[in-house]
């Protein structure tokens, strides 16, 4: 998707969002950041009461506790706004391509029928519309008529136009996109509001954002953090005062310095910035042009164990590839070479072609232009499922291994056993086996390949370090899909597979506990789309699939399953990194805070002052300060993602524990007394 | 110093090296298996179920299962309370003790339902024989055995998968009851008696002291009380001074015994679990981050009992000797201390209050812990377990799963059950002491000021939040204010995180197992545990630290100086 808004006016956006969000409305929704929020709310009113003559604290002291904690809470706000931003920025970019249009409202469903100008909001589903060349789509719908080009640009970001024609996998239509050439007969399926178009910028906007399961059960143990460190503040009060009046010595803690120890240990780094990691999570996935049409999906995404990966696109290139001459019965291959171009001269398939390529390599048999022979060229059809030619008074035949059989057969020819042979080896080795006759009589074989892509190996290899177990679904036989499977590296096939089996195989691996993950496009893909955990359409894909799945890619590509997988780790990572460093920061704010705390009742605490702050003013102070700004320096780990690698859990664990966990233990230790040193140098404290 | 090495050496051997046939043979029971004592106990099991009118083969859900085990500890509860205020009427009291004040028969009834044992009273001036063996030690044995019951209907919960049941509370207590308890206390009281333990209907003992002074020695049928009290980490002792007593405990191999009995099936059902969830490495984890814990407060209470005793010059050769007894010196009073705090236990042997300032307060530490280094039978590792849980649930989310724990998954709503659980005891153990010190009559109540006297209240609540039941004396706690407010304690502390470990085992048992990959988290590893131990103790450190500054630190401090 393109971005339209500079980086500029994305901040300055924030920024105005951040005073906006202050209110109590909206604070409500983050249990975390209220209590700082009530927090602020609270200390800036004694500020006030110290003119009243109630004296909690010097009065500057006061004032600058109330300044730091709101500018924590406005922090947290910024944090969540830079990340709606982004999304908002997308949004207004596809908005622009949803204003209204006319739309050729039609009586009756076929082009040349009389037809009415309506807006394109007023258009119900089960509505006819014509859609000609240069013209907006009003609607998302089904083609059911005619063949176009169309511009998806304005949501996919591709230039390049799409086909898209009546029956079949490309019948679906998106409303903002805008026809080419030629024309489109369009069946309305979708209400105005309720469009693609409308869900897609509701997604990437966040206004349909609903708090995800897993952001919903870290958001409980949150809560119960900040219940524990309210009882341990709110217990220091009465505990101080008894202390000190058994000790004889010093005063309870002042009701300001309870508040800052409160909001320095509530789990405030991770309360601010988990909606904004939430948001760009779903962002990430954005830019990534896939749709999740839900934010639970990409958390699923993070779980899925199961990958199903369509042969075709995704481990081979989509055609096969002849690579072999394997002649038989004393031919050579030279023969077999040039009898196979001849009868793929006019074979416009892409196999066609690669046999006529592969015998100029091999022996510089080059094209010939037949025109002047009478050749006559014989299409494939299903029935004979050969194709080939006649010249010269000669016959050359290629197909399937059974029907060039019955074809020699009935020429009252021989099928020769080495051929039979040959064939079986072909199919074992996961190539397409063709056989090539001549008037009845075999010459040989052309092994026809599936390659498979480059990489591909390395991918499956990284996945399965992560634990994910990808599995091929080709409709080949079992031979042929065994062979290409093992070259590919999958961990398991299925062959000949039909939805019907798809949808099992899928059931069958989540009643064992697996998540499973797929991509699909055709309308018979929908049952099993529906049933997997994470389902990718394709935009190209009929609508009915697009319905079915939970994402839909953009870009339309199969191996784009991998892509979504890595979001949403790196999604529920950035969480979990980032609840442990702001844990792990409570124990140093407690060496900060405690000893000078109590510095008064129990002078003998300081000895516990290992950090040698200056006073119990900067102690606090350096504190408060290091809580407010390391949710600004996090704020751009919370964009981005924490650094994600295909290694197993076990090494993944531990890099993550050393950087977050201990880092988050020491990091805070070395900012803290930096930011004392400062104060101090500056004599404010 | 050898000698104390040697001795919490063979403890822990003898405590692993039994723990495991143990492990394996409570597992056994508890799923219905069967055991060699099958052939004798089945019909007395049976006929209990008849008794009772239940029938064992009933599968529960949660919601059922909780009201079971509410409804029984309840009805023990009235039990328990009616037998304190009537007691003066009823036979076995050969001393004629009167019914005790109402204040206190629901601060105990509570204190034995929710086997915790604090005891605000002293056993022999208070209690009749009736009251201690027919009120106090039928708790011992199910309060302990609700505890096993609880435990493995979260295990259940692990296990079973997409099942809307976890068991049936009268078959989980009664097995508890009948294979585990019984047999086990009857070894123990018969190991006690060859000690010298008594256990007598007799009344006490007039006699005439070396100085020529006349006294009273309290007897009565304590061994089968101790060998209870100390199995099913009730701890409330059958004498006032509890097993500091002689009688209670005479000899080296007596206090070993208790100890042992103490930790023993804590430690067995670690070994239990792991046989039960069908992978014996995931009861290792839970039982190594408990030893290392209990280990490292070992060595700490022994060492700062040995070595922090400065100020007389005398007394730093043989370590802190105050408020010990001779025949157990500082080596035997510091491993009882770290097991009976580490367990939910409660039972002395030494006066806690007298230890040095951070000898104090590792015991009290290792309540405010929640009582999970190895803690009560069956709520220990309940409790663990639920610390497990949310170890897995950060540590899970940083390799980028949702976490997962057994192959079920942590979702929101088990959630707010394991946050119930870890809430709980440093909520309660704050509010506590919080209401204490407000109270204008508290520093009346103290024997000690300054911040040993504030540890003292402390430690009131640790104990009673962490159904402990050890006391630290020195504060004065059998007063209608604490005897109420502690009460409320121990209620609160015990079922409240007991009904959401139902919950959450009849939320798991519900979810599919996810079968374990390469990017599953390993929750039987180092890193596991070691994460584990970080988890708890920061959730205690975090929840105390405040509070032991201007306790037993700040009188170390102070002390120092």
């Amino acid at each position: 998707m393109k971005q339209t808004h500079s980086k500029k006016d994305i901040y300055l956006d924030a920024a105005g969002q951040s005073f906006r969000k202050l209110s109590p409305r909206i604070q409500m929704k983050n249990p975390v950041m209220l209590v700082v929020y009530i927090g602020a709310i609270f200390i800036t009113a004694l500020y006030f009461l110290t003119f009243a003559g109630v004296k909690d604290g010097e009065g500057w002291y006061v004032l600058t506790i109330a300044f730091l904690l709101w500018f924590t809470v406005l922090f947290a706000n910024f944090a969540e706004a830079i990340a709606e931003g982004r999304g908002r920025a997308q949004a207004d970019a596809l908005r622009r391509s949803r204003r209204d249009c006319k739309a050729k409202k039609l009586k009756e469903p076929r082009p040349g029928a009389d037809y009415t100008e309506v807006l394109s909001n007023e258009l119900k589903p089960g509505d006819v519309v014509l859609v000609s060349a240069g013209e907006q789509v009003p609607m998302d719908g089904e083609v059911i008529e005619g063949v176009a080009s169309v511009d998806e640009s304005a949501i996919t970001g591709e230039s390049a136009p799409v086909i898209r024609e009546s029956g079949g996998d490309r019948s679906a239509v998106t409303g903002g996109t805008t026809v080419v050439s030629d024309w489109l007969v369009v069946k309305v399926t979708a209400q105005a509001g309720n469009s693609f178009l409308d869900k897609m910028i509701a997604m990437v906007e966040g206004a349909s954002r609903k708090k995800t399961p897993n952001e919903i059960a870290l958001q409980i143990l949150l809560v119960t953090l900040t219940i524990i460190f309210l009882a341990v503040a709110a217990t220091l009060l009465p505990f101080s005062e008894f202390a000190s009046e058994q000790a004889g010595e010093g005063s309870a803690v002042s009701l300001t310095n309870i508040v800052a120890l409160l909001v320095c240990l509530a789990p405030t780094t991770i309360g601010a910035l988990l909606s904004s990691i939430g948001i760009a999570g779903m962002s990430r996935l954005n830019q990534a042009n896939v749709l999740a049409m839900s934010g639970r999906a990409i958390e699923a995404a993070g779980d899925v164990d199961v990958l199903l990966l369509d042969k075709t696109g995704t481990i081979t290139l989509g055609n096969r590839q002849a690579s072999e001459f394997l002649p038989v019965c004393g031919v050579t291959e030279r023969e077999l070479a040039d009898a196979a171009q001849l009868s793929s001269l006019a074979d416009e398939t892409a196999e066609g072609r690669s046999i006529v390529v592969l015998a100029k390599e091999r022996f510089d048999i080059r094209g010939r232009d037949l025109s002047d022979k009478h050749a006559k060229f014989i299409e494939f059809s299903a029935q004979t499922r050969m194709s080939g030619v006649d010249l010269c008074g000669d016959e050359i035949r290629k197909g399937a291994a059974d029907a060039v059989k019955a074809y020699v057969e009935q020429k009252g020819g021989e099928y020769p056993q080495e051929c039979r042979t040959m064939v079986e080896q072909v199919a074992n080795a996961g190539g397409t086996p063709l056989v090539v006759a001549r008037n009845g009589k075999v010459l040989g074989v052309v092994y026809l390949k599936d390659i498979v892509k480059n990489g591909v190996k390395e991918k499956f290899e990284d996945l399965r370090k992560i634990g994910i177990k990808t599995i091929m679904i080709t409709g080949d036989n079992p031979m042929t899909a065994a062979a290409i499977a093992a070259e590919a590296g999958v961990d398991d096939f299925m062959a000949e597979a039909t939805p019907e089996t798809k949808l099992e195989l899928i059931r069958q691996y989540q009643k064992e506990g697996h998540l499973v993950a797929m991509t699909g496009d055709g309308t018979n893909d929908a049952p099993a789309l529906a049933q997997a955990d994470v389902a990718v359409a394709m935009n190209s894909g009929t609508q009915a699939a697009k319905e079915a799945g939970n994402m839909v890619d953009l870009d339309s590509s199969p191996t784009k399953l991998i892509e979504v997988v890595r979001i949403g780790k790196q999604l529920l990572m950035t969480r979990g990194a980032l609840t442990t460093f702001s844990i792990a920061n409570d124990v140093a704010k407690y060496f900060a805070i405690i000893p000078v705390l109590f510095a008064g009742i129990f002078p003998q605490l300081a000895a516990l002052n290992f950090m040698h702050l200056t006073s119990a003013t900067s102690a606090i102070l350096s504190a408060v300060i290091y809580n407010a700004l390391i949710i600004v320096a996090l704020i751009p780990l919370s964009l981005k993602g924490v650094k994600y690698r295909e290694v197993s859990a076990g090494k993944m664990l531990k890099r993550n524990v050393l950087i977050y966990g201990l880092g988050g233990i020491v990091a805070p230790f070395l900012a803290i007394k930096l930011i004392d040193i400062i104060l101090t140098f500056f004599g404010i404290v | 110093m050898s000698y104390v090495i040697m001795q919490d050496v063979g403890f822990l051997i003898l405590l692993i090296g039994l723990g495991i046939p143990l492990g394996i043979y409570m597992y056994k029971v508890m799923l219905g298996k069967k055991v060699f004592l099958t052939r004798v106990l089945r019909p007395v099991e049976n006929v209990t179920y008849k008794m009772m009118g239940v029938n064992p083969n009933e599968e529960m859900g949660a919601k059922k299962y909780a009201l079971c085990a509410l409804a029984f500890s309840l009805f023990g509860f009235l039990f328990l309370f009616l037998l304190h205020l009537c007691q003066g009427f009823l036979p076995l009291n050969p001393e004629g003790l009167p019914g005790t004040s109402a204040d206190l028969a629901f601060n105990t009834a509570s204190s034995f339902v929710t086997n915790t044992n604090w005891q605000a009273y002293s056993g022999e001036s208070t209690l009749s024989y009736l009251t201690q063996m027919l009120g106090l030690g039928v708790q011992n044995f199910v309060s302990a055995a609700t505890g096993i019951a609880v435990l493995f209907a979260l295990i259940k919960g692990f296990t079973r998968r997409q099942c809307r049941t976890i068991g049936n509370f009268w078959a989980d207590l009664i097995r508890s009851t009948v294979y585990i308890l019984l047999p086990l206390s009857l070894v123990v009281a018969v190991l006690l008696v060859s000690q010298g333990v008594v256990q007598t209907f007799s009344s006490y003992h007039d006699i005439v002291t070396l100085e020529g002074a006349a006294g009273s020695v309290p007897v009565g049928p304590a061994a089968s009380q101790i060998a209870i009290k100390q199995l099913g980490t009730n701890g409330g002792g059958f004498f006032g001074v509890n097993s500091a007593f002689p009688l209670e405990n005479p000899t080296a191999f007596s206090n070993l015994l208790e100890c042992w009995s103490i930790f023993i099936l804590p430690v067995g059902l670690c070994f239990s679990f792991g046989k039960a969830v069908k992978d014996s490495k995931q009861g290792r984890a839970i039982f190594l981050a408990m030893l290392i814990l209990f280990v490292v407060a070992l060595i700490g209470v022994t060492a700062a009992e040995l070595f922090t005793a400065p100020q007389f010059d005398g007394a730093v050769v043989s370590g802190n000797m105050e408020g010990k007894e001779v025949r157990n010196g500082v080596g035997a009073s510091s491993l009882w201390a770290a097991v009976t705090t580490g367990a939910s236990n409660g039972s002395v042997n030494s006066m806690h209050d007298s230890f040095t300032p951070l000898g104090g307060m590792i015991p009290m530490f290792l309540m405010q812990l929640g009582e999970v280094v190895f803690g009560g039978v069956g709520c220990g590792l309940y409790g663990m377990l639920a610390f497990a849980l949310l170890a897995v649930f950060i540590a899970g989310l940083m390799v980028g799963r949702t976490p997962e724990y057994l192959g079920k998954k942590i979702e929101a709503f088990d959630m707010k059950m394991v946050c119930l659980v870890i809430l709980a005891p440093p909520l309660l153990m704050l509010i506590g002491p919080m209401l204490t010190v407000m109270n204008p009559q508290t520093p009346e109540w103290l024997t000690n000021s300054g911040p040993h006297g504030f540890s003292e209240i402390l430690y009131t609540y640790a104990s009673t939040g962490g159904n402990n039941g050890s006391a630290f004396a020195g504060f004065n706690a059998n007063t209608p204010f604490t005897n109420l407010l502690s009460g409320l304690v121990m209620l609160i502390v015990r079922f409240v995180p007991m009904v959401a470990i139902i919950f959450l085992g009849g939320n798991l048992a519900k979810k599919k197992i996810v079968p374990v990959s390469d990017g599953t988290l390993s929750t039987s590893n180092g890193m596991f545990v070691g994460l584990l131990i970080a988890v708890v103790i920061l959730v205690g450190a975090l929840s105390f630290l405040p509070a032991l500054a201007l306790g037993p630190i700040a009188e170390f401090f102070t002390t120092l100086g």
